[in-house]
């Protein structure tokens, strides 16, 4: 294709002639038609967008994607994702995982690329359980949860995984949820406008392992009372302007509004503070509502830029002679 | 004066503690003796931690330098001169030391505690243990002390000197000159150590002209070598700067992912140096991210390089898997050392071959190359390169502790002659495949992201012959194992030869052994055994005609550092009785262990 020809790509252009093979019913089916469209509003040349994956269900995302796409190894995805946007900073790369994926086997890739700030847009779905191997607890999973590892009850006290992708400095982080379609939308959206690393997570049903995982925060009539829709710069109001969240000391509390106290009282959410995100992402059901949408955004330099710029630094100021350089410092001539 | 007595070889070790800078003298020493114009080679020897208790013998660090004035292969068995700046270091050495040898000893530190530190019941320059060589004890710490008063140093740092003054004794000894390392200390240290480092050094020189304490001067003429440019060379550098030349060879940009391990971390050191090259490099996390990335890379149209040591290549065994399966090029650098496990880090070994070749579940072939000498670690890079992008595949590169950290004399080559292999990326959308193949190399075309019209998914399931699709299908699985097996099978690699006499005793080795098999062979020759040398630089596919050349010889045996890998391999290759000849001790085989492996086993005819 000429390059100069103007192209637009609509949604069904990233769709691939793939079979989904995920069950009827997953979440996961609303979080790739949303993301579809989102690279359809982004306009992404399809050629430029690369999907990387890890194992489990979640990572079959990229077989549905008319792109390139990798479907790597268990919990190595972020690594895969550093190697190929340090390489090609050009490509606009994203990387599908799960709570398994991303938090167990992958764990010290996830905080290694949160820290390192890579340019990438990460999409953690997190159903609290491991769905491909047919349900085990996950590193999400609520303590005292019965599994088939865990016929007692799990006894690992779970990850929180916006406040550890905030503990590894990552530069965005940002929650959704699989059936909130509208408020995924501008959250991935959010994340692809961030140069860094953008750390969304996206609550996800498992139907059949873990079905109505987070019924008791997203069902449409507990939604609002359950759930904090984060905005910058706006108080934090929830349950439709009767509740508010105000800081006593260091500590975040749940006030009733109305009587003596208005949004005027509460805690302006401010995502570029890493202090204040780190009280946010702390927050959750039952005591707090849930906070959605953007928890933390602050540019800092991305990894693959500065990689880019030493090069060009050291391309500026030393002499590149490959011929010198295999001679090194000290040569003598036999004649 | 004395005059000089000619020698044409001599072998050497500094030996002290870990702090004591034996390894700079030891390198300084070196690179004195290429400027001379010796051939050489050199083995430093040192232990797993960096600071050891002082004047144990954990901490002994050694520094082995034969030189000639002729070609020379392999670092020396048994050092005519030892300094030991310590009784440790002359306890753990003077096994080693030729009968005769010259002991040159820091006398100030053969005193009772040093003594009971290195486990000893009684002073060895005394108590008679020391009656087969010629002893001279200097006291290097006293004479130091002289030769930098007035410096302003403090015990410490003039105590940091005495390796200098130890360098100047065998410089004198050996009919060396200052000037290169005077230049060395002057580009490297600032006042007022440098004024110090250089007094101590000719302090040292003239110690050893002016004192009756010397029974001869060696000189070892310059040797006969191939017109050219010259430079020594570790193996560890060797191997960067040939993966350096393999990438702008290849015309593609070099990533490297890797994480420090012993004895594989100077090859990230030296890339990372690059940088004006074009070069990524990336400290990974770990040792999978230092592949994973590399193979991240890869998929995005860069020459993909990874590398690491034993323990480091266990951990990077799933992904070689996906390397397979994605049939992507990648290079895996093995720098081999004492295993299992944590085995011995700074110590040498050849065990992993056949984790090299078979390691990893399922049905998964990677090419292996091995390097034969410190120098030809930038041919075997360069090589391993070429066959990863001809063939889309990951080749294991084998190098070990004893090549990477060893050096000889290089004959520099002139890039330009140093043949391309440019890599063409497909951009013709009509027909794609992503598992289509060349009919000849059996390679799937490689795609870089960004190109309009072939966007395409790959991963680690089973893929379907053709379109890379995810198949399960049972004959598809079946076929595409094959495929990949026959791919790597049909490697095009340069025959073997056999260096020596065609019948009798074939002497077969891989990767370090290199030096001490040529040297014993000629040596068994020379005493009219019916020998000859052959040696594996490619482990897998095998040259063609090694059968055939095998059935040349009425016996075969193969020295290994390790149980017998290879030997395992060329039994099931060819169905012939190899004999396995193994040392897994840690160290490089003598000259005179192989010399006796082909006596013992040389073929007699009767009569």
């Amino acid at each position: 294709m000429d390059a100069q020809t103007p192209r637009t790509f609509a949604k069904k252009d990233y769709m691939s002639d793939q079979v989904i093979r995920w069950c009827p019913g997953c979440g996961d089916y609303a979080i790739l038609s949303q993301a579809q469209t989102v690279f359809a509003e982004l306009q992404i040349p399809r050629e430029n967008l690369a999907v990387i994956s890890g194992i489990g269900c979640s990572s079959r995302f990229p077989y549905y994607v008319n792109s390139y796409g990798f479907h790597t190894i268990h919990g190595r995805a972020f690594a895969v994702a550093t190697g190929l946007k340090v390489a090609r900073p050009e490509l606009s790369v994203w990387v599908a995982t799960g709570d398994g994926d991303a938090l167990s086997i992958g764990g010290n890739h996830f905080i290694h690329v949160c820290r390192r700030n890579v340019d990438l847009q990460i999409i953690m779905f997190n159903n609290r359980i491991y769905g491909l191997t047919k349900g085990q607890f996950s590193p999400t999973s609520e303590i005292g949860k019965k599994t088939k590892t865990s016929p007692m009850g799990s006894i690992d006290h779970p990850f929180t995984p916006a406040a550890l992708a905030l503990g590894a400095d990552a530069s965005f982080v940002a929650r959704s949820v699989d059936i909130f379609v509208k408020e995924q939308r501008e959250v991935l959206k959010a994340a692809a406008h961030h140069k860094g690393t953008s750390f969304v997570e996206i609550y996800q049903n498992c139907n059949i392992f873990n079905d109505g995982a987070w019924d008791q925060l997203t069902d449409k009539t507990i939604r609002e009372e359950r759930c904090l829709f984060l905005e910058h710069g706006k108080p934090m109001v929830f349950a439709g302007g009767k509740k508010g969240i105000r800081l006593n000391g260091l500590r975040p509390e749940v006030v009733e509004l109305g009587e003596g106290l208005s949004a005027a009282d509460c805690l302006v959410h401010d995502e570029t503070d890493p202090f204040f995100g780190a009280i946010v992402a702390r927050m959750d059901f039952p005591e707090f509502p849930v906070p959605m949408g953007v928890i933390h955004r602050k540019e800092r330099p991305s990894y693959e830029a500065m990689v880019a710029d030493q090069i060009t630094t050291a391309k500026a100021t030393g002499k590149r002679d490959l011929q010198k350089l295999l001679y090194g410092g000290e040569t003598w001539t036999v004649k | 004066m004395k005059t000089a007595q000619s020698v044409d070889h001599v072998v050497i070790r500094f030996a002290g503690d870990s702090g004591d800078g034996m390894q700079i003298v030891g390198t300084q020493f070196t690179n004195t003796t290429a400027l001379f114009g010796n051939d050489l080679a050199t083995f430093p020897d040192f232990p797993a931690e960096i600071r050891a208790p002082a004047g144990t013998v954990a901490g002994v660090s050694g520094f082995q330098v034969h030189f000639a004035s002729h070609d020379i292969f392999t670092p020396g068995d048994a050092p005519e001169a030892l300094i030991a700046m310590n009784p440790a270091a002359l306890k753990v050495n003077i096994a080693d030391l030729k009968k005769g040898g010259l002991v040159i000893a820091n006398k100030e530190k053969f005193v009772d505690r040093e003594i009971e530190k290195a486990g000893l019941t009684s002073n060895p320059l005394e108590d008679g243990s020391l009656s087969d060589y010629r002893v001279v004890a200097v006291d290097l710490a006293r004479n130091t002390k002289e030769a930098v008063d007035g410096l302003g140093l403090s015990l410490k740092e003039t105590e940091r000197c005495k390796n200098f003054y130890a360098l100047g004794i065998t410089y004198w000894l050996y009919s060396r000159p200052l000037e290169p390392t005077e230049k060395w200390v002057e580009a490297k240290f600032k006042e007022p150590y440098k004024e110090a480092n250089l007094r101590a050094l000719r302090a040292g020189y003239a110690y050893a002209e002016t004192v009756e304490l010397f029974h001869s001067r060696y000189e070892i003429p310059p040797m006969q070598q191939a017109p050219g440019i010259y430079r020594n060379i570790v193996g560890n550098h060797a191997t960067a700067l040939g993966m350096l030349v393999a990438a702008e060879k290849a015309h593609l940009p070099l990533f490297l992912g890797s994480y420090p391990i012993t004895p594989a971390t100077d090859i990230l050191q030296f890339l990372a140096s690059y940088k004006a090259f074009g070069v990524q490099t990336f400290q990974a996390e770990d040792e999978i991210a230092g592949i994973t990335s590399a193979i991240g890379a890869a998929f995005g149209g860069a020459l993909g390089l990874t590398t690491t040591s034993g323990p480091g290549m266990a951990l990077k065994t799933e992904a070689m898997g996906l390397a397979v399966m994605t049939e992507l090029p990648l290079v895996i650098v093995n720098v081999q050392r004492g295993g299992p496990s944590t085995g011995l880090p700074t110590k040498t070994e050849q065990s992993d071959l056949l984790q090299a070749i078979y390691g990893r579940n399922g049905e998964a072939p990677i090419p292996v190359v091995a390097a034969c000498t410190p120098a030809d670690c930038f041919e075997m890079a360069i090589e391993a390169t070429r066959i990863a992008v001809t063939y889309m595949t990951p080749v294991i590169l084998l190098t070990d502790g004893y090549l990477a950290n060893g050096s000889e004399p290089w004959m520099v080559p002139n890039v330009d002659d140093i043949p391309e292999f440019p890599v063409t990326f497909r951009t013709e959308v009509e027909g794609f495949k992503a598992y289509g193949r060349d009919p000849v190399t059996l390679a799937r075309p490689w795609v870089r992201p960004g190109t309009p019209g072939l966007e395409h998914r790959i991963g680690g399931i089973e893929k379907a012959d053709g379109t890379g699709n995810v198949s399960y299908d049972p004959d598809n699985h079946e076929h595409m194992v094959h495929i990949r097996a026959q791919k790597v099978a049909g490697i095009k690699v340069p025959d073997l030869e056999a260096h020596g006499d065609e019948g009798g005793l074939l002497v077969v080795g891989w990767g370090s052994t290199f030096g001490a098999i040529r040297v014993a062979v000629d040596q068994a020759r020379a005493q009219g055994v019916k020998v000859a040398h052959a040696h594996l630089k490619h482990l897998n596919p095998l040259p063609a005609n090694t059968d055939a050349l095998f059935r040349k010889y009425d016996r075969i045996i193969v020295p290994e550092m390790n149980l017998g890998q290879l030997v395992k391999i060329l039994r099931e290759k060819t169905l012939i009785d190899c004999i396995s000849i193994p040392k897994i001790q840690g160290k490089a085989f003598k000259v005179s262990e192989i010399l006796a492996a082909i006596q013992h086993h040389q073929v007699v005819e009767a009569k």
